[in-house]
């Protein structure tokens, strides 16, 4: 198992290396700079750029040095938590932490609806397979994951201003945007949030009640469920005991896969209802060239895919102790 | 290697005070898209304590149903019909008139009839050890003490025999190989001291110097305990080695019943006979070529009122198999057979 | 049944004639896509929405004819609301389909112009009428229109802010989007195999590399990658290439899944003794691929195939949305969206949400389609 970590550690490290190498480059690859969009942008103003002011701008930002040399310059600098400056003058860590907090709340609320609806409904249904309950579930389930989140978005959106003459992007009202916090906030902010909720929600719960029901049918159908009704063993226990653990051990040990989406998972579900989470941050940044912070935001998304991976294998390995033993072989 | 009916010298003759479980009009239908699939059509028999029931017959002829039957564990959307009552103790119940999720059917399970299944690999969770699914057969039985559970589970894997039980028991099934596995599943139905053992089919997924050591092992459970065993095969050789009486089970209906000896020595059915031919050993002498039944058994869906092996019989006479499945008469006592052959002689 | 029996006791499988077969033996006589089409069949929303699919790809190949007007001409009325079709005159008498002419009114209140029907003046809709000139695929060139209402309007989901028909950019966009589908999975496919199927054929470290590969692709969340690399698409590329270069960036992501699936397929056939038989009597590598591995895989191919069209087509949707993907002059539904991203924009033109629900009913018609076929594929189930 140490070993095992071990190896995996390092495979890690390569990864991400080569990872970081990569979103540093592609960012780079449009024609012109932010400087050259800088000096466009005042040259219409009726400015008169000269050459060595635009020396000047580059070696502020820069980008008068080679690739390999500014990477290596971002990389120290992202090691000790400093991740530059965005082109609009502000620091990207200041800009990220702004938004953070609401990403990820809104994420981590997502995945408690998505698991408290999902888990159970699916068990329910694959316990209950053809009946009508199954056959609801189903069915709701399926709608969940075809629509389209941000379409479904969209339409809200206009629907509840038609019915109810409500705005319901963002997730504070004009008149509470800037307020400190007090009860009216609050309540403010809940009436803000379930659409956004419901909308990130509706579609992994769908997913997660299909596979639920589809993992709990192919456990329920095997020899040891038979063994253990032989047993004597009741029913509801036997259910809890056996498929259903077995069936939630890859859900619970995916938590992993899901920590990248925590940060951006929702683009443009979060532009479409005007979110301030990072999503729309990192669309503005990558229209902008806004290097600096569109890289920032991509290389920590993927640093908590592979950190995300890591900790599934880790959990699935604790939860399950045939690849625990499979391992431990290597 | 050539199997034989084999003289026990328990053979004694049955008394009624033996009798464990009469089976009466079992019937087990699946209602399906495609109709009404009859796995166990209408069958009778008798479980005597301190003697082995061999049931034999291909795969698909409902042998393991009859099996679940009995403990009412049939999946989905099997339901289960007919008498099936269980002695014990000067007490008699219905099994077949329990609800299967009754906590006195739950009683019954596990605890006085006990189930060994085929599949050793996958008949344990893999995510449990040994012995929490051992004890776990304990402790649903009301009986409460861990120390007790733990030390009876080693008991019983030591004494089906496997070495250094006590580490054994900590481990996942994974970890076993398939023999010890098998072994570990009859320590496991010997928990409670059941009083009855359905084996179902115990060795087919078994190498055959591993089948010789399983099959050994639940002959001497049996003599052990005293037990009543149902032992469900579709290889002849290991009832003839095991079972006091035959069942011959064909598409759901039991075409002959008898001791070993006349079953085997002695077959009357046109079935029992072509099974017999169909494997080395009964009666062959060098050179003869082995025969096979043609055709398969077939899925009994809606089947209609007919002898159900009348399509691929050799003796069949469109004369006399016309009519309606032929009622069981008795060749020679205790001896039965379920072919207008025999109905129409007597 | 038993006259029959009596007749030819012992009649064998292959010997009788096909429909001779009891339901039971035609069962199991029946080809694999014998049996996925009769499990499909029974599936009756799959079919109905497999026959709705097919409807819309006629229409994307073809929409200049079934277009009342180009998807770039102006027809001089800006936001206009979708125009009223009336069957009865003003004596409510049953004419027939037409529209009444518009008149621009100044609105005395907020000295706007506001468009009002003309009940003088009525245009009869007609089919298969002479309008707008076009160039069929580049070739025929022809002015046939399904259905129009010659000098009158009949905008049936109203006008953009340039006064383009929206109903006839919705069906050009199919063509672009609905397309992109196909070819973005066509492209996956390729890739999907070609490295699934190293990994699952040759195995060892080849299969070790690409499943790492395939394993962290995957657990990345593909929008903002998509977006990553839809950002370095040049402004100034022809449209075009801009549509080839969207769809082999959204391939660049989508051919994982396919890849996981032809590796693990080929896993498994690969120790099926049928493909081990034909190995050792002696079947080269191309050989066993065709005959023997890839019928063995086919039915879940065109499923996968099936579920990863519609996830390509909102990829490409919802890039355009963000102006990432295709991009003005080019119509796709994603590009026709971008004009429902700011709800006062929605509510003063409730219309320009229609692109959002043929999306919508595209993917779901998609996803019927594909959960039938998922069933169909396991018919022995």
């Amino acid at each position: 198992m140490i070993n095992y970590l071990i190896r995996r550690l390092g495979t890690t490290l390569i990864t991400v290396l080569v990872l970081s190498y990569t979103i540093f480059a592609i960012v780079q690859i449009p024609p012109g700079d932010a400087v050259d969009r800088q000096v466009r942008l005042r040259q219409t103003q009726g400015d008169v750029v000269t050459r060595e002011e635009i020396e000047t701008l580059r070696a502020q930002y820069g980008l008068d040095r080679p690739i390999l040399v500014r990477y290596y310059q971002w990389i120290r600098g992202f090691l000790v938590g400093d991740l530059g400056r965005s082109t609009s003058g502000r620091r990207v860590n200041d800009l990220i932490a702004e938004r953070l907090p609401q990403t990820v709340a809104l994420a981590v609320a997502g995945l408690i609806i998505t698991y408290a609806i999902g888990i159970p409904v699916g068990i329910y249904s694959a316990t209950h397979q053809y009946s009508a309950g199954d056959y609801i579930a189903n069915s709701i389930s399926f709608i969940g994951m075809s629509v389209p989140g941000f379409l479904i978005g969209i339409i809200l959106l206009y629907l509840f201003y038609k019915w109810f003459g409500l705005s319901i992007g963002g997730f504070f009202s004009v008149e509470y945007k800037s307020a400190p916090w007090s009860w009216a906030r609050l309540q403010d902010l809940i009436n803000h949030l379930w659409v956004p909720l419901f909308v990130v929600a509706v579609g992994s719960t769908g997913g997660l009640i299909r596979t639920m029901r589809a993992t709990l049918l192919d456990e329920l159908s095997k020899q040891y469920v038979m063994t253990a009704r032989a047993k004597g063993v009741p029913m509801r226990k036997l259910l809890l005991k056996y498929p259903v653990r077995l069936a939630l051990n890859p859900i619970i040990a995916s938590i992993g896969h899901i920590f990248p989406y925590l940060l951006s998972g929702q683009v443009v579900i979060a532009i479409v209802l005007n979110l301030p989470v990072l999503g729309p941050l990192l669309n503005t940044a990558l229209t902008n060239e806004d290097i600096a912070l569109s890289s920032s935001i991509l290389l920590i998304q993927s640093l908590l895919a592979v950190f995300g991976t890591v900790v599934s294998d880790v959990l699935l390995a604790v939860l399950d102790p045939r690849i625990r033993f499979e391992r431990g072989a290597h | 290697m050539i199997p034989q009916p084999q003289v026990r010298h328990d053979q004694a003759p049955v008394t009624e005070s033996d009798l464990l479980l009469q089976v009466r009009d079992l019937r087990t239908y699946f209602r399906l898209d495609e109709g009404m699939l009859k796995a166990v059509d209408g069958i009778s028999f008798n479980v005597y304590r301190n003697r082995v029931l061999g049931m034999v017959g291909e795969s698909g002829c409902g042998k393991s149903v009859t099996a679940q039957s009995i403990l009412q564990i049939v999946p989905k959307p099997g339901v289960v019909q007919g008498e099936m009552l269980w002695h014990r103790d000067g007490q008699t119940v219905d099994i077949g008139g329990l609800d299967p999720e009754s906590e006195e059917m739950r009683a019954i399970r596990g605890n006085e009839i006990a189930m060994i299944f085929q599949e050793p690999m996958t008949a344990f969770s893999p995510v449990h050890t040994v012995g929490n699914q051992l004890m776990e057969a304990y402790f649903v039985h009301g009986k409460l003490d861990e120390a007790e559970a733990r030390a009876r589970a080693v008991e019983l894997l030591d004494l089906v025999g496997i070495p250094a039980a006590d580490r054994r028991v900590d481990e996942y099934t994974f970890q076993l190989s398939g023999g010890m596995r098998q072994r570990a599943m009859i320590a496991m139905a010997m928990m409670n001291r059941p009083r009855m053992l359905i084996a179902d089919e115990p060795t087919t997924a078994l190498d055959v110097t591993i089948q010789a050591q399983i099959l050994r092992l639940i002959r001497r459970l049996q003599a052990e305990t005293g037990a009543a065993v149902l032992f469900i095969s579709h290889n002849l050789g290991a009832v003839a080695n095991l079972a006091n009486d035959v069942a011959v089970m064909y598409r759901g209906k039991i075409v002959e019943f008898g001791t070993v000896r006349q079953v085997l020595k002695n077959p009357q059915h046109p079935y029992t006979v072509a099974l017999l031919q169909s494997i080395p050993g009964f009666g062959y002498r060098r050179g003869d070529r082995l025969q096979s039944i043609r055709g398969s058994v077939g899925v009994p869906i809606d089947p209609p009122d007919e002898c159900p092996f009348r399509g691929r019989c050799d003796r069949f006479d469109p004369a006399l198999c016309g009519g309606s499945m032929p009622a069981s008469v008795e060749v020679e006592p205790g001896h039965q057979v379920a072919c207008v052959l025999y109905e129409a002689r007597s | 049944m038993s006259d029959e029996r009596k007749s030819s006791p012992s009649p064998t499988l292959a010997r009788r004639k096909k429909d001779e077969l009891t339901a039971e033996e035609r069962f199991f006589a029946a080809s694999q896509w014998e049996l996925m089409w009769r499990k499909f069949r029974k599936h009756k929303l799959a079919l109905a929405s497999g026959v709705v699919l097919i409807f819309l790809y006629a229409i994307a190949v073809t929409f200049e004819f079934w277009a009342p007007y180009g998807p770039i001409s102006e027809q001089g009325l800006i936001n206009m609301r979708p125009t009223r079709i009336h069957f009865r005159n003003e004596e409510g008498k049953f004419v027939g389909p037409f529209v009444y002419g518009i008149e621009q009114v100044v609105d005395m209140e907020t000295f706007k112009r506001v468009p009002v029907e003309d009940k003088d003046v009525t245009y009869p809709i007609r089919f298969f009428v002479h309008a707008e000139p076009y160039k069929l695929w580049g070739l025929f060139e022809t002015d046939r229109h399904f259905f129009g209402a010659g000098e009158g309007k009949v905008l049936l989901v109203g006008t953009d802010e340039l006064g383009r028909d929206l109903f006839s950019r919705i069906l050009a966009g199919s063509r672009i989007s609905l397309s992109v589908g196909v070819v973005g999975v066509a492209i996956s496919l390729v890739l999907g195999s070609f490295f699934g199927g190293i990994a699952g054929y040759y195995g060892s470290w080849a299969d070790l590399i690409i499943s790492r590969a395939i394993e962290f692709i995957g657990s990345i969340p593909n929008l903002p990658l998509w977006m990553l690399l839809a950002s370095i698409i040049p402004l100034d590329w022809p449209v075009v290439r801009v549509y080839f270069m969207t769809t082999i960036i959204i391939s660049l992501l989508t051919w994982v899944g396919l890849a996981r699936v032809v590796r693990s397929l080929l896993l498994q056939l690969r120790t099926m003794d049928y493909v081990k038989a034909a190995q050792l009597a002696g079947a080269s590598d191309m050989r066993l691929i065709i005959d023997h591995l890839l019928p063995g895989m086919l039915s879940y191919l065109i499923v996968q195939v099936t579920i990863a069209i519609p996830n390509t087509i909102l990829a490409e949707t919802a890039l355009s949305f963000l102006g990432l993907g295709m991009r003005p002059p080019a119509v796709s539904w994603g590009v026709l969206l971008r004009a429902a991203q700011n709800v006062q924009n929605i509510v003063l033109r409730p219309w320009m949400l229609a692109p959002a629900i043929v999306v919508i009913v595209t993917i779901f018609v998609f996803n019927f389609v594909g959960d039938g076929l998922r069933d169909a594929a396991d018919p022995y189930k």
